[in-house]
């Protein structure tokens, strides 16, 4: 080892530990955020060959202006009807968030996620994707389900883990699974899902099919391996997936700049692997629809995956269990640049003379009483904790096909246990 | 009918079940055109096509991970883990995702996948080449952990597998590949040719999982032994001039506990023989059960006859492999008790 006198003329090294720009006391301020004008992104051939379309990689994606106009290139040009329908779905999954996490507060159940301000990440790529393209979501695509008509009922038994649960209860609230509605069951490790969907795509190139998958990972989740596994078998097998980073700037109390967002952007990622990148305004409907289905596109005609990322703020806190004013000034949603995608969508459907806010008042009253029926006729299977819920006797179900003689004997144990505890 | 090596009997059984099941696809590092480092696959590109048999990037967990993705489809991947010992970037998902999906989807995502691994020392190759990490998978709810002894086993065990619909951990002891591997190291090879059990058909067949076999009958000692360590423990017996019945275990999960307790309770003694290291080995786990189930038929002390809690040396390789010498004191030590 060189001595320290040795190198007295270098400077001593310091490590660097990336800290957000504000945090509780200070003023949210976003301005240091570049927000390219609507409409300024081009939109490539869904041909292009990715080193021809890199500099989509930091630009941003975006057809909404302030005015609610839809502008640019990107504008996929959607019907009213398609428009009023993604509003409701977002919509819906507001109200029904508010409800599940009202009801957690309430002590119905252990733990609640909303997806507040990330409505139309979920909700907008449903609408672009096929009906049985398969998604592989993590904890904030919820949107995928409403889109999809999963009934509100279903979602609430899992959440309550009751006796109507489809999963018996084995699942934390919110990481759904129907295989019906092509939504792949959410995992708590996070971005294992991300390199699932690209092995559920190279299946499907694999059969001749013509269905694609879609998966979706956080900022934070980027960091892990599996991140790596999934863009590098994507791109070596020119798999058939959309690859979406969800960039809501938060991993719990951990800012993006711990994921490496000071260096450089998500979207940039994709340059590495020599695949093709987007990088979308995720509260803009329109774009996130558009950005989808020019990656579906691009992915259904064997030209292989797309990393999209969607630039987005997480307004609420992480869980039920997180208090984000512990680390961030409070109220900062509010203040991100990007607005609100509910209210943008609304704005324009608005200034196309296709909506007004009797409509959209009457259309909020109807989605309340539509979740709280749905909740009552949920609770009347049980509540968390207020139910006796599973069988005891099913906790040693599905382990395998078939039960083994090990199980067959804890299970034994089990019932004698709960046997006794009932005296 | 045809004589067979393990590698024979492995790649046998491969194209058996992908004549029978094209959703049946085979990847894993090195194993397409050029057939793995052990010649498992040799030959199934050729035969099956790009399309089912491909080499993949060196990242197990991304391997293990589309191949949960596949198995999610609806197809029946099998994964080829080079060697045991790069099994662990794949832990994460063999554990939280791949053991759990079953029961974390209550049945509506079963996940029939085999991960094959040449696995097990006595080939000099170091601590990154000869590690037997069963006991891992043994600890794993959702996963069912399989070791071949022997070529006819080695096939019937591996298409069980691959019929089988829950996750299957396929440990293939290495050392064995080519013969039966009785711990005389400095003795000539023994081919696989000379042992009955190298009598293979050509066909389908299956060995069924969950089942062990009685390796020889014997009336003094149980010794439960899987892989490798059979072959072990049957010249050991007959060097010790010992009536050991010597139990091949087959699965280590499901383990066949009636024929360990038959075994026990008629021999009255148990000797646990594996190459793994010994602290939380599996050998501990079968050593309680045979004290839970067994215990007023014992007469000495079960006895675990193991590797040592080193990592694997490359120069001490037959000092750390648990052989006949370690396991004739023990089997001594057992008749004295």
């Amino acid at each position: 080892m060189t001595r320290k006198s040795e190198r007295a003329n270098r400077p001593a090294l310091s490590l660097h530990v990336p800290e957000p720009d504000a945090r509780p006391g200070d003023e949210a301020d976003f301005s240091h955020i570049p927000i390219a004008a609507a409409g300024s992104a081009p939109r490539p051939d869904v041909a292009a060959a990715p080193a021809d379309m890199r500099d989509l990689v930091y630009a941003l994606v975006r057809v909404l202006d302030e005015e609610g106009k839809a502008v640019g290139p990107w504008d996929p040009k959607l019907d009213p009807d398609k428009l009023r329908r993604m509003l409701r779905d977002m919509m819906m999954v507001r109200v029904y968030d508010d409800r599940m996490y009202r009801a957690q507060r309430q002590g119905k159940t252990s733990f609640y996620m909303k997806s507040t301000g990330e409505e139309a990440v979920a909700v907008a790529a449903a609408h672009a994707l096929d009906r049985d393209d398969m998604c592989f979501p993590t904890y904030r695509q919820q949107g995928l389900l409403v889109a999809r008509d999963y009934p509100l009922h279903e979602m609430m038994c899992q959440v309550y883990s009751n006796r109507g649960d489809k999963l018996k209860g084995r699942q934390l609230p919110i990481m759904y699974s129907d295989r019906a509605h092509g939504f792949f069951s959410i995992s708590g490790n996070l971005a294992t899902q991300f390199p699932q969907a690209v092995g559920w795509a190279m299946a499907s190139a694999i059969k001749g099919d013509s269905r694609i998958a879609a998966g979706w990972i956080g900022d934070g989740a980027t960091a892990e391996g599996d991140f790596h596994n999934a863009v590098t078998f994507a791109g070596v097998y020119r798999a058939p997936v959309i690859l979406n980073i969800v960039n809501n700037q938060w991993a719990i109390s951990t800012f993006c700049g711990i994921a490496g967002a000071e260096l450089t952007t998500f979207a940039a990622r994709a340059v590495g692997y020599g695949i093709a990148g987007l990088r979308v305004d995720g509260n803009d409907a329109l774009a996130v629809y558009a950005a989808t289905r020019w990656a579906a596109d691009r992915a259904r005609a064997n030209l292989g995956p797309t990393l999209i990322e969607l630039f987005t703020y997480r307004v609420e806190g992480h869980s039920t269990s997180d208090d984000p004013t512990a680390y961030r000034p409070a109220g900062a949603g509010a203040k991100w640049p990007l607005g609100d995608p509910i209210e943008r969508l609304r704005l324009h459907l608005v200034a196309l003379g296709e909506w007004d806010d009797a409509r959209h008042a009457a259309l909020l009253d109807d989605l309340g009483k539509e979740v709280r029926a749905a909740q009552k006729e949920a609770e009347k299977l049980g509540t968390m904790g207020n139910d006796p819920g599973q069988a005891v006797a099913s906790l040693f179900e599905d382990v395998f096909e078939e039960m083994p003689w090990h199980l067959k004997e804890q299970q034994a144990e089990a019932v004698a246990e709960a046997e006794a505890k009932r005296g | 009918m045809s004589v067979m090596n393990m590698i024979q009997a492995i790649n046998s059984a491969h194209r058996v079940a992908m004549e029978r099941d094209p959703d049946m696809i085979v990847m894993g590092e090195d194993i397409g055109y050029f057939g793995g480092v052990f010649r498992a696959t040799e030959g199934l590109q050729k035969t099956f096509g790009t399309n089912r048999v491909f080499d993949t990037p060196i990242a197990e967990g991304g391997i293990m991970a589309v191949a949960i993705g596949m198995a999610a489809y609806g197809l029946r991947p099998i994964a080829e883990m080079q060697f045991a010992d790069y099994i662990f970037p794949a832990f994460d998902q063999i554990l939280s995702e791949a053991g759990r999906m079953r029961y974390r989807t209550a049945g509506e995502w079963p996940l029939p996948i085999v991960v094959r691994s040449p696995y097990g020392g006595g080939i000099f190759g170091g601590q990154t080449h000869s590690q037997s990490p069963e006991a891992f998978f043994a600890h794993m709810p959702g996963i069912k952990t399989v070791i071949p002894s022997n070529p006819y086993d080695a096939k019937g065990l591996l298409i069980a597998a691959i019929e089988d619909n829950d996750p299957v951990i396929f440990f293939e002891p290495k050392r064995i590949y080519n013969g039966p591997f009785d711990g005389y190291y400095e003795r000539p090879v023994t081919p696989w040719a000379k042992h009955p059990a190298a009598e293979v058909p050509e066909g389908h067949y299956t060995v069924p999982l969950g089942k062990a076999a009685v390796a020889r009958e014997g009336e003094d000692v149980t010794i439960l032994a899987y892989g490798t360590m059979v072959h072990v423990a049957l010249a050991t017996a007959e060097a010790e001039g010992i009536d050991a019945e010597v139990i091949d275990l087959r699965t280590i999960v499901p383990v066949d506990i009636a024929a360990i307790e038959a075994s026990v309770k008629k021999t009255g003694r148990c000797v646990i023989f594996h190459e793994a290291t010994r602290t939380a080995g599996f050998g501990a786990e079968l050593s309680a059960l045979v004290q839970e189930r067994c215990f007023y038929h014992l007469e000495a002390p079960v006895q675990r006859v193991t590797g040592f809690d080193t990592p694997y040396p490359h120069s001490l390789e037959w000092a750390y492999f648990p052989g006949p010498v370690r396991l004739g004191l023990a089997l001594r030590k057992a008749m004295e008790d």
